[in-house]
């Protein structure tokens, strides 16, 4: 029924985020707003997190909890549904590519004559992009989509 | 480098299947493929590993001690090979007898990451990725018993879970305990650091522990409860392959540990496997006796052989070994394939009830056959695979002179033969008394079965008549495996090889 009523609310504003119903404003008006603003920060500090875990604290992990729970934060203001289509790709595509993601990364090394999951990088600028990376861009997707595979399941019972 | 592949396959194969999660047809067709190109991995490791001795690859290029280390002695290639042997048969079969709900619900990529534990498992040379790689099969296989969510399933599920988890927690403190001892986890490593300690409490407490741990995995008497409680409530295409393949993952771990790890104790440890092994024997063979349900039969069945398998660790000789190992191979694929079996007559007459069953000799004489051959192999009738395995045991046995356990031994082995008498003529002798099957279905909860017609719905009679031939061929071609048994527990008695191949990655 809820789902319905997005829906239909969300064709009448045009781009960006759909507007809830009136009664469902009324209850999260302040929390609709936040999510707006909250959204892009969360998924930048998410991207943030990923890149700063290479050396230092963070990685694909925690990475992957702050952007899933972004769009649970959003999924609670504007419904699954809405969640679902910001996505675009099911949580259980995006477990797949997570996975394809790492098992890619580790094959790089036998491809290159060294055993499973070793190390190699490339020199962008001042930049080394590297296998460990790409691993952890795995796991970020893995756990995104597990996250949100978990909440949305929830949501929409 | 090849090691990687019986991991990475299962791996990728199920990946795909998340892929193609809503087109069932591509599930089907990579769950067969994904099997087929894990055995065709599994053979090239074995054939490598038996012309050039162990294989070993260090993941990420870190040094032994350091790194986790994939390490491939015969023992480990010829187990991979049977968990793909197996992996294969279920898949083929699972193509005509899985309902359409399970596999819309991810039957195949489940069973492949099974797959990908269970090859984990016998691949890995480092204790704590070893409890990885339980992990893995215990979630995967936790979630194909549950599926479907049928009451009795959910009962045996918790059961199951619940008792792995047991020994999984058992299986972790020991772990941490040899981490403190020796302050390394490295297969190798550890069994060169606890030479000295060999004699003191802490080394034989946690010996203690890993047998109390792989021996709930393996369902060895005391503690084989769960497999009889959960092994009967899914459908038989998930546990055919839980029967083939988890207890010997168990017992594979025992095999590997307790020789490599801790190989001679002042003899305790032998001793006390070689009672286990008798109680299990017995205790797995009378259960049977009491029961009147085909896959409980069985999975009774299951412990008893369990306690041959280890029988040849008590013996704790190079015979005893290749007993042992030879048995596993036999046991892997008769047990299996007798699963097959029992859900090729479910098929027919949708009843895994004695009682309810009947007649299949006149109506299914192929059938009939295809019972006949690994149910007599169970029991160790020449020229099968099962007499070749239970003569090496024996044989192991009276070398030893340990006439108690060959006396048990040989009379389990009647008592096997009286079973598998049993399910014949009731299953397939007796003529089929006529109840109307409505009544039947309304009786028992009957598993929907696929919808498929023609060559599709054979595919679960061909391959279990697979697993018939090879068993027929491990009886005819016996020198040949127990060459490969021989020089496999040869590794095992000797592991400095595989103690000096874990090595070359020092740095």
């Amino acid at each position: 029924m809820r789902r319905g009523r997005i829906e239909h609310s969300s064709d009448v504003h045009e781009r960006g985020a759909p507007v809830p119903s009136s009664e469902w404003e009324r209850a999260s008006m302040i929390l609709g707003v936040a999510v707006r603003a909250l959204l892009p920060l969360l998924l930048l500090f998410s991207i943030f997190l990923l890149l700063r875990g290479h050396h230092a604290p963070g990685g694909g992990f925690v990475g992957g909890l702050v952007a899933a729970a972004a769009v649970a934060l959003y999924a609670l203001a504007y419904g699954a549904t809405a969640a679902q289509q910001l996505l675009r790709l099911s949580p259980r595509g995006l477990i797949a590519a997570g996975l394809m993601t790492a098992l890619a990364s580790g094959l790089v090394g036998p491809l290159m004559g060294a055993p499973f999951l070793t190390g190699r990088w490339v020199k962008v600028g001042h930049l080394e992009l590297g296998t460990p990376l790409l691993f952890d861009v795995g796991v970020y997707l893995v756990v995104i989509g597990v996250t949100l595979w978990i909440i949305l399941t929830l949501a929409e019972e | 480098m090849q090691l990687i592949f019986p991991i990475a396959i299962p791996l990728a194969t199920a990946i795909l299947g998340l892929f193609a999660w809503r087109w069932r047809t591509v599930q089907r067709g990579l769950g067969v493929a994904g099997a087929v190109a894990l055995l065709i991995a599994a053979l090239e490791l074995l054939k490598s590993v038996w012309q050039q001795g162990p294989q070993a690859t260090w993941i990420g290029n870190w040094p032994a001690p350091f790194g986790i280390t994939l390490i491939a002695d015969l023992l480990s290639a010829i187990m991979v090979v049977l968990a793909a042997v197996i992996g294969l048969a279920v898949a083929l079969y699972a193509l005509a007898h899985i309902d359409p709900a399970r596999e819309a619900f991810g039957y195949y990529p489940l069973l492949h990451i099974l797959l990908m534990g269970v090859c984990g498992a016998f691949l890995t040379g480092d204790l704590f990725n070893l409890y990885v790689w339980f992990e893995v099969m215990l979630m995967a296989s936790f979630v194909l018993l549950a599926l479907g969510g049928e009451r009795a399933q959910l009962e045996g599920a918790i059961k199951y879970v619940t008792l792995n988890l047991m020994a999984s927690a058992f299986f972790l403190t020991a772990v941490g305990l040899l981490y403190g001892v020796v302050g390394t986890l490295n297969m190798a490593d550890v069994a060169l650091k606890i030479r000295p300690l060999a004699s003191s409490g802490i080394t034989r407490s946690i010996a203690f522990l890993l047998l109390t741990a792989f021996g709930i995995k393996a369902a060895i008497f005391p503690l084989f409860f769960w497999l009889p409680a959960s092994y009967h409530t899914p459908p038989v295409a998930v546990s055919a392959v839980f029967a083939g393949l988890l207890t010997k993952v168990g017992v594979y771990a025992l095999l590997r540990v307790f020789t490599l790890i801790f190989p001679d104790d002042g003899r305790t440890i032998p001793t006390v496997i070689l009672a286990l092994s008798a109680f299990t024997m017995l205790t797995g063979v009378l259960g049977a006796v009491a029961q009147g349900e085909f896959r409980r039969i069985l999975s009774f069945h299951i412990i008893s052989q369990i306690g041959y398998m280890i029988l040849g660790l008590g013996l704790f000789t190079t015979a005893g070994l290749a007993g042992s190992i030879f048995y596993i191979i036999h046991h892997i694929i008769v047990k299996t394939n007798l699963f097959l079996v029992s859900g090729l007559a479910h098929a027919v007459h949708g009843s895994f009830d004695l009682s309810r069953l009947g007649g299949l000799y006149r109506t299914h004489p192929g059938l009939a056959v295809l019972f006949l051959i690994p149910a007599l192999s169970l029991a160790g009738l020449p020229p099968l695979s099962g007499f070749f395995a239970k003569l090496l045991l024996v044989r192991a046995g009276l070398h030893a002179e340990q006439w108690g356990i060959v006396a048990v031994a040989l009379g389990v082995s009647l008592l096997t033969l009286l079973s598998m008498m049993k399910i014949w003529a009731e299953v397939f002798w007796k003529p089929k008394e006529d109840d109307p099957p409505a009544e039947d279905s309304l009786a028992l909860p009957v598993f929907p079965v696929a919808e498929c017609t023609g060559m599709m719905s054979r595919l679960g009679f061909w391959s279990s008549a697979g697993l018939a031939i090879l068993t027929v061929m491990i009886g005819l071609g016996a020198d040949l495996v127990l060459a490969f048994a021989e020089a496999a527990a040869e590794q095992l008695r000797n592991p400095d090889l595989y103690i000096s191949t874990m090595q070359r990655g020092r740095p």
